[in-house]
């Protein structure tokens, strides 16, 4: 079970509370995640990772561990600490005033 | 029992703002998307309870919202779960903010006049068509017009209109290039007018497979060639769908009129203080009756001396004048933006702006007095007028 952590306005949007939970089949990568992700709240495609070329939006991040790993291949195998649970998968929006 | 509802849309929030025909006690309901921005929510003409939203984020890109009740609740439309499993058992839907160019996007022209390529950013305008609840046409940025016939589920774009021989020389505004303006002929709904920031007009007469560009006349000082079939920074459009042949424009300055669908224009700013401004609405029930709120300059965009106003002239443009019983006219600096006027169907026809300072101001005598209906919102981006019977 890997937990995600969105945020705010990716919540409000998929109507989810802090933390989703979601259970993967097969690897689990940044890629693997967000499909499941986007499967089981479909209006959130589009919002993290672009509807055509699937590649992530500008402004948003991917961390793990601790670790920003937005500019990882999608395709590597997530830290093990995230794939048991025990540290949540962060996706972000990057910081900016306004 | 009859009534209004006005859709607003703001920098951080959509509201919901209703009242009974008289029109003296409004209820705010809202912000719904609290923190997005929304740009355009607008209702359909077959159904009124059917309710679409633009609503966009830098960081998240667009969403396209609906709602079946009012303006009560919403959906992403595509997201049920009879939407999520085709015949095939195969996970789809989702599809509601893919608004994908038709082919390979091309390039327009940048700021410093050099080729950038065609990349969607946000939908600035909804318009629902009148046949159908389910069926409506957006306008985007970079300029382009889509069209959904599953009431907002899927898109796919009229690309006639973009893969029109100037596109290339097609360039933005301050605002990015903006597909801001779609009004249908009701008499004639294959007939369809677009207006782009900085572009200029277009005609579709066949639904929108060919357009033409309708700009002669217009004439744009800031541009080499003042008077070139496109590079003009329309910013609004109206039309009374009495009279559809005849449309009016507020343009980056100058007010115009036509009286042949657009084929050529003539200034009608007459009196105005000022030329510059954004939205142009029709009185309800008179089709040469219109409404603008002169700014001071495009690089002051705010009121002439701190004074709000609307100007309205009786005549379709030349003679106008000035609008001000309960509006500010001291130390106002706000602007109106060009989706942020709207009138009403009741009698007498009711007038509504919105502004970049939060206040949306309404008049339910046809602009001979005003009040404000709300003042302390986020900036104000659009205000759509329903007519509730």
């Amino acid at each position: 079970m890997i937990r995600v952590i969105l945020p705010h306005h990716l919540r409000t949007l998929a109507k989810v509370g802090d933390e989703v939970q979601l259970d993967l089949n097969g690897s689990a990568t940044v890629k693997s995640l967000l499909d499941a992700l986007e499967e089981r709240y479909p209006m959130l495609r589009g919002t993290i990772r672009d509807h055509g070329t699937m590649k992530r939006r500008p402004l948003v991040r991917f961390f793990a561990c601790g670790e920003d790993i937005s500019h990882e291949s999608p395709e590597i195998p997530l830290p093990d600490a995230v794939v048991k649970g025990d540290e949540p998968f962060f996706v972000m929006g990057a910081i900016a005033g306004g | 029992m009859s009534g209004v509802r006005l859709l607003v849309g703001t920098r951080k929030g959509g509201f919901v703002i209703t009242s009974d025909a008289k029109r003296k006690d409004w209820k705010v309901d809202g912000p719904h998307f609290a923190g997005w921005e929304i740009y355009h929510m607008k209702g359909s003409p077959v159904d009124p309870n059917r309710i679409y939203g633009s609503q966009t984020s830098a960081w998240f890109g667009q969403i396209v919202q609906r709602s079946d009740d009012g303006g009560k609740t919403w959906t992403t439309p595509g997201t049920s779960e009879e939407d999520l499993r085709g015949s095939d058992g195969m996970p789809k839907g989702g599809a509601s903010n893919d608004f994908r160019y038709d082919g390979i996007p091309g390039t327009h022209q940048w700021y410093d006049g050099t080729q950038h390529p065609w990349e969607f950013k946000r939908v600035w305008h909804l318009e629902p068509a009148l046949d159908s609840p389910d069926h409506l046409y957006a306008g985007v940025e970079d300029a382009a017009l889509f069209e959904s016939t599953d009431g907002g589920k899927s898109w796919s774009e009229l690309s006639g209109l973009r893969q029109h021989d100037t596109g290339p020389r097609w360039q933005p505004g301050a605002g990015g290039m903006c597909l801001h303006t779609i009004l249908i002929n009701p008499k004639n709904p294959k007939q369809i007018f677009v207006a782009i920031s900085a572009a200029g007009a277009f005609r579709t007469d066949d639904g929108g497979k060919t357009w033409k560009p309708i700009n002669k006349g217009l004439v744009s000082n800031f541009m080499p060639d003042p008077k070139a079939e496109v590079g003009h920074c329309v910013h609004r459009l109206a039309l009374h769908p009495s009279k559809p042949s005849t449309l009016f424009m507020q343009k980056h300055w100058d007010v115009m009129r036509s009286d042949n669908g657009g084929d050529s224009w003539t200034e009608v700013s007459g009196n105005l203080p000022t030329d510059f401004g954004f939205p142009i609405d029709v009185h309800a029930h008179e089709p040469e009756t219109i409404y603008v709120v002169p700014i001071k300059s495009d690089s002051e965009h705010y009121p002439l001396d701190g004074k709000l106003q609307v100007w309205r002239s009786r005549k379709g443009g030349n003679e106008w004048e000035v609008l001000t019983n309960g509006l500010p006219q001291k130390d106002c600096y706000v602007n109106v933006l060009r989706d942020a006027m709207s009138v009403d169907q009741l009698d007498p026809c009711g007038v509504y702006f919105g502004t970049t300072g939060g206040q949306v101001y309404g008049s339910s005598d046809a602009g001979d007095s005003w009040n404000a209906i709300v003042r302390d919102l986020p900036a104000v981006l659009s205000v759509e007028a329903q007519t509730l019977r």
